[in-house]
Formats: structure tokens, sequence, C-alpha cells
């Protein structure tokens, strides 16, 4: 038999570090900042820096501490917002397309008020998608960690920090205790030598990585991402790039904070208005550091790329054939091995999401569709932006003008078409364009075939009406 | 939470790779925000020939006439992957399964069954499609899986095997704690000023 699970000795922490003298990784070192000595074997007490709620998990939690007579420890650093099921029709109140959906508004307002803890509500002019507006106030900052009961928390490692995803139960572990019980993970370094092609992006590179490694290549593992394409990378990219670090299973992906990160950081309202302090410099895995795990890919290799099939991992370069996949995607999806992807018909374009619904993102896309229009066969193209900050400033650009001209609708922010809770339908087989993370069996509705791209594939292919590549409309804009 | 000692059952084989949460539980079935109300949202996508209607399709595994009863289910690669949404596993209890056996798991899946009692087991592929739609004995002291003359060990982490078998609340085990966590975060205030906020809302 093993040890019964002991309470940790009580007071009395020796402030011992158990750590080695040699080159660290950033991931090792952030993990043993945050470590807390109890002297007890078991699973690692690791310090949580910053907890994010949201109103489809965040009720049910703040509920049941509430029922267990549990406080929020330090509710100043436990944030909410309404992004998952809130109408994104402009004029929204707490209505819901979702029946049902408003519930989870007014509870998790109700809630967050009870707790303490800062909400970001429906029509707050900070409100946004969590992982939007996260960054936007310099709430996640280099080497904290954050977690939220959301798994594209990941998605915040682009500052350098920890985040990460998790259930609603560990949620409450972390704002009642300011701690998570969880083992050590591996570590993986993920680098991208090289320099991208004009109309490659930084989704591309992570379809690409879970399309060679798959949908379950990083687990156990939390993932640096590193090398010349992920320093080139501006800060909104690179968190596109560590969003779908959960689709590749992995525990967490971040970026080591440069000095691009702490220029985008400084003054934002919660962080520190400069990054002088020689701590951050740290803030890097150290040469000669060594990793459980390397994967190399040459970034210059890439091509844009498209989902095929039902998993993140059944992506392909988008002017290659449909490769040979498990027979229920084929059927699920109407592509059969062997087929093109280009010039497949579509019903449906939607840039949005935490993916990819950033400034830079809208500014990309606006740049691609400027002058040109939706096609005619195209049911429904959206612009949903990420945060309601983005909208403001995408609009102070006349982006969403361009937008509207060229026949997408222009939305308040949210989270949107990413999944379908009840709200926006389209009828079973309709095709999407999509600049989501999942293209799972009816994560867009029942029976909705999703092709997960870039912004700059949604708008070629909302133009053409067909999965399109973006390079050659790419190649024009840039003359 | 219900502890978990041994647990003797069918194996119902849903022996897909990439099952993920959205399949185990859709979001529109999420209806309330408790935790509670889940069960018959179950796969529904997969459970239900006419999800409305909710008209059982009999070629979906759970519904077969020899998965009745059945408490222990079985998977392929990266089970449960995608979305936190702790109410795939919420889902799952409601309905009555208390074991996932799996050639592995998403992780935060698998932090989720280990808070609600449900064990995660995982062993080499071919031996889970071994298992499929035998009388079973899970039996987590041991840390066995036996079907007929043939077991499997398994391997799992001392905390979750603890908190299975005794069905433990680890908030008031951490808060046990909470000198040492204070002590911790007094002296990470003056090295880390940055982290501490003053409530501003």
């Amino acid at each position: 038999m093993t040890l019964a699970l002991r309470p940790f000795a009580n007071g009395l922490t020796k402030k011992t570090t158990m750590t080695s003298t040699g080159p660290k990784t950033l991931f090792e070192k952030i993990w043993e900042t945050h470590r807390i000595d109890t002297g007890t074997s078991g699973a690692g007490l690791v310090a949580i820096d910053r907890v994010f709620l949201h109103e489809r998990t965040g009720a049910a939690a703040l509920k049941s501490m509430a029922a267990a007579g549990r406080p929020v420890r330090d509710p100043a650093r436990v944030f909410a917002v309404m992004d998952h099921i809130v109408d994104t029709r402009i004029g929204r109140g707490d209505g819901t397309l979702m029946e049902g959906g408003s519930a989870f508004i007014t509870e998790t307002r109700a809630a967050a008020k009870a707790a303490g803890i800062t909400l970001f509500d429906v029509n707050d002019p900070d409100q946004g998608i969590t992982h939007v507006i996260s960054p936007e106030l310099g709430i996640v900052l280099p080497g904290v960690t954050l977690v939220a009961p959301d798994s594209h928390t990941c998605t915040q490692g682009a500052l350098g920090a920890l985040a990460w995803g998790i259930g609603s139960s560990e949620a409450e572990h972390a704002m009642a205790t300011g701690t998570l019980r969880i083992e050590k993970p591996k570590t993986m370094r993920v680098t991208f030598n090289g320099q991208l092609a004009l109309g490659v992006t930084a989704k591309d590179m992570v379809l690409a990585l879970i399309a060679t490694h798959g949908a379950g290549g990083g687990a156990g593992h939390a993932v640096e991402f590193a090398g010349e394409a992920v320093e080139a990378l501006d800060i909104e990219a690179r968190m596109t790039l560590c969003n779908m670090a959960t689709e590749f299973s992995a525990m967490a992906g971040f970026i080591a904070p440069d000095a691009k990160t702490f220029a985008y950081l400084a003054g934002r309202r919660y962080a520190p208005a400069n990054f002088d302090d020689p701590y951050w410099q740290t803030l890097k895995t150290d040469d000669g550091a060594t990793f459980d795990t390397e994967i190399v890919i040459d970034a210059a290799s890439l091509a844009p790329m498209v989902s095929w099939g039902t998993s993140p991992q059944h992506s392909m370069p988008i002017d290659g054939a449909v490769p040979q996949g498990p027979e229920r995607a084929h059927t699920y999806i109407d592509l059969a091995p062997g087929a093109a992807m280009l010039g497949t018909p579509i019903d449906v374009a939607f840039v949005g999401s935490c993916t990819n619904a950033r400034l830079s993102d809208l500014r990309r896309a606006a740049a691609l569709v400027k002058g040109r229009k939706v096609a005619d066969t195209i049911k429904k193209a959206m612009v949903v932006p990420g945060s309601s900050a983005v909208k403001r400033a995408a609009e102070a650009e006349g982006l969403d003008t361009i937008f509207t001209e060229a026949g997408f609708e222009w939305r308040a922010s949210g989270c949107s078409l990413c999944f379908f809770a009840g709200g926006e339908r389209f009828p079973e087989g309709s095709r999407t364009v999509s600049s989501t993370n999942r293209n799972f069996e009816g994560r867009q509705g029942p029976g909705i075939r999703t092709h997960i791209a870039s912004p700059e594939t949604v708008i070629a292919s909302a133009v053409a009406g067909v999965i399109a590549d973006p390079r050659e409309l790419a190649k024009e804009s840039a003359q | 939470m219900t502890p978990f000692t041994t647990l003797t059952s069918v194996a119902v084989p849903i022996l897909r790779d990439n099952v993920d949460t959205d399949a185990i539980i859709p979001s529109r079935e999420m209806k309330s925000t408790g935790r509670t109300g889940l069960a018959e949202g179950l796969f529904a996508p997969w459970r239900y020939g006419d999800v409305a209607a909710r008209t059982p399709d009999p070629t979906f595994e759970l519904n077969m006439p020899e998965a009745k009863g059945g408490q222990i289910i079985l998977g392929g690669a990266n089970f449960g992957c995608g979305s936190s949404r702790e109410h795939a596993v919420w889902a799952l209890v409601e309905y009555g399964i208390r074991c996932v056996i799996a050639e592995s798991f998403a992780p935060i899946f698998r932090a989720n069954c280990i808070r609600n009692g449900v064990l995660p087991i995982t062993l080499p592929r071919a031996d889970v499609d071994a298992l499929a739609w035998q009388e079973i004995t899970v039996d987590l002291p041991a840390q066995t899986v036996t079907a007929g003359e043939t077991t499997h060990n398994f391997t799992i982490e001392d905390e979750p095997r603890t908190m299975l078998l005794e069905g433990l609340d680890v908030i008031d085990l951490t808060l046990k704690a909470l000198p040492a966590i204070e002590a911790w975060t007094d002296a990470d205030r003056t090295a880390r000023p940055w982290v501490y906020l003053e409530k501003t809302a």
C-alpha cells in the first residue's frame, strides 16, 4: 500500500528550493517559483496567481463554493466575464439565442457579486472573450500562473505565463485555496525555424504541428514554442499559436516574453507600468537547458492549412488531397480520401473566436476582403470581434464598413459560432469555413461540417464560395 | 464523493480515438447552471437517432442490450479531448459510469474524472480492445483489471489513487495547509508585488 494522504504540516514553510542549479527551462523556473513546500509527498501544491471564469462554467463553481461555505480567498485576483452564450447581435441584453441561456448570465452575475470578484458584464466596455480581454487588460503577465475552467486558457501563455484550462471543481480549489494540487508535467519545446511564406500564419503553424504529431501529441507536456518564426510573430499571433495547445492535448503552451511582450503589456490596467525589474529578463529558457521532448518544424515549408475531418489532427495543406483517415470522419464530413480540398463549396464563413478575433486578425481579414464581395452562394458570413475593445478599435479604423460592404455581418463580441449551444443554427450538412479551433462532429451544430483555417483562408473562401487558397489574394493585396 | 475500491461490470466499448467532450455532452445539452440533469444528454449526438425526439440509435454501443447496467466504458486514444467542461464527467456519473479504460486521456478530462470519483485507467490499445463486452473486475487497491483468466496491471499516481479510494474532498485537505500557503504568499508579495491586486471594481 502506498501512503495515505496526510494533511500538510502546519505553518513552518522552509523556503527550501528543491531545485537543480544547472540551466533551466522557462517552465521549470515558473514551476519552482510557484511550488509551495509543505513538507509532504503527493502531488505538488502550486500557487495560482490569477483565476478567470465565464458564465458557462463560472456560476456552477461559485455556487458550489457558496453552498459549501467557502469564500474566495483573494477576490481581487479572480475575474469573470460573459462571453460564451451572450447574444452577439448589436443591442443585446441578458437574453440569449440559447433557450434558457440567460440563467447562466444572471446567476453568474449574482454569484460574482456575492463572491466579490471582478465581473466584466454583458455590456461592460471591457467585455470580450476571456482569452482576448485578459491580455488586453494586463491581467495575465509573464511568469504568472493563471487558470480558468476553459480549455483555451492556454492562449494566454503567449504572454509568457503558465496558463491552463481546468474543470469547475479545480476552479473551486484554486479560488478557495489560491493553489492547485497537480503533478509536474514533462517539458516539450516546439521550435519553428525559418520564416513563414506570405499568406501563411500562426494558425497554419499550429494546425501543421497537430496534423503531424496528432491531437494527443502534447499529452503530459507543458509546451514552449520557440524559434525564429515564433519570435517574429506579433503578440496577437502568438496567442493564436498558443490557443491550440489544448488541441494538441498539452497542459499548456507558452512563449518566453521578449521586448514585444513587455511593450504590449506595460501600463495596461492590471499590469506594471514598466518591466524594468531585472526579474523579467530571467523569464526564459537558459542555454543548455534540456526538454523531455523536442519537435522541430521548418516554418518556411508550411502552406495554409485547413481541416478536412472531425479532429484538428485531420488538417492538411490547403492545396493537397484529403488523406486517408477514419471512415467515420470521411462519412461525417462527406469528403473521400484523395479528394481535392480546394473548390469544396461552403455555406457559412465565420471570422471570430479566441483563436482569431483580435484586431490584427480583423485587419488582415479586412485587407483581403476590401473591395471584394462574399459569394452569392454563401448563406451566412459573419465577423465577430473578440472583445468590445477590439470592436471599437476596428470601427475606429473603418474595418466594420469594409466587412459589411463585402457582405459580412458585423457583431458584438463573444464566442458566437465557435460552438453550438442552441443559438444560431444552419441546416444539417451545411459546410462552414471558420477561424475557430475545433472541427468536432456537431461542434457548430448537429450535422454541421466545419473546416477550421486562418482568417485569411476564411476570407478567400467566402469570396470564392468554395474552399480557396488565400495566397493569391494575399499577393494581390500586398501589391 | 463516493469512494472507489472495486467494480465489476460489463465493459462497453466506445473504441474511437479522440472522443471529445462535445460528443460526451454537447454544449446544447448543458441546460442548467448546476451539476445535475445531465445524464439524458450523455453522448446525445451518438445515442439518439433523433436527438430532439430522444429516439435511441440501436447501433450506438451504450444502447445495445448487453450494455445494460454497464458502469465501465472503453475508449481509444486521447479520450475526453476538447472542452474542459466538467459536465462531461458529471453526465457520466449521473448515467452510472464509474470507470473509463482507454489507451490515453486528455489531461483536463482525466483530472475531472478523479475529482468526481471516476477511475481513469490507461492500458495498451490491444488490451483495451480485448476487454470489449467482457464482464471485468477493476480493483483499485490492487491496481488490476481482470477479465476471466487475464489480469492487467495498471498504474496511477499516489494522490489520485488515494483521492479515489477515500472519496476525499481535497479542498478541505488543502485548506489544512493554509498556514503554509499564507506564509508562501507573504514572501511572494515581496518578491513579486505586481501579482497582488487591489480590488478596484
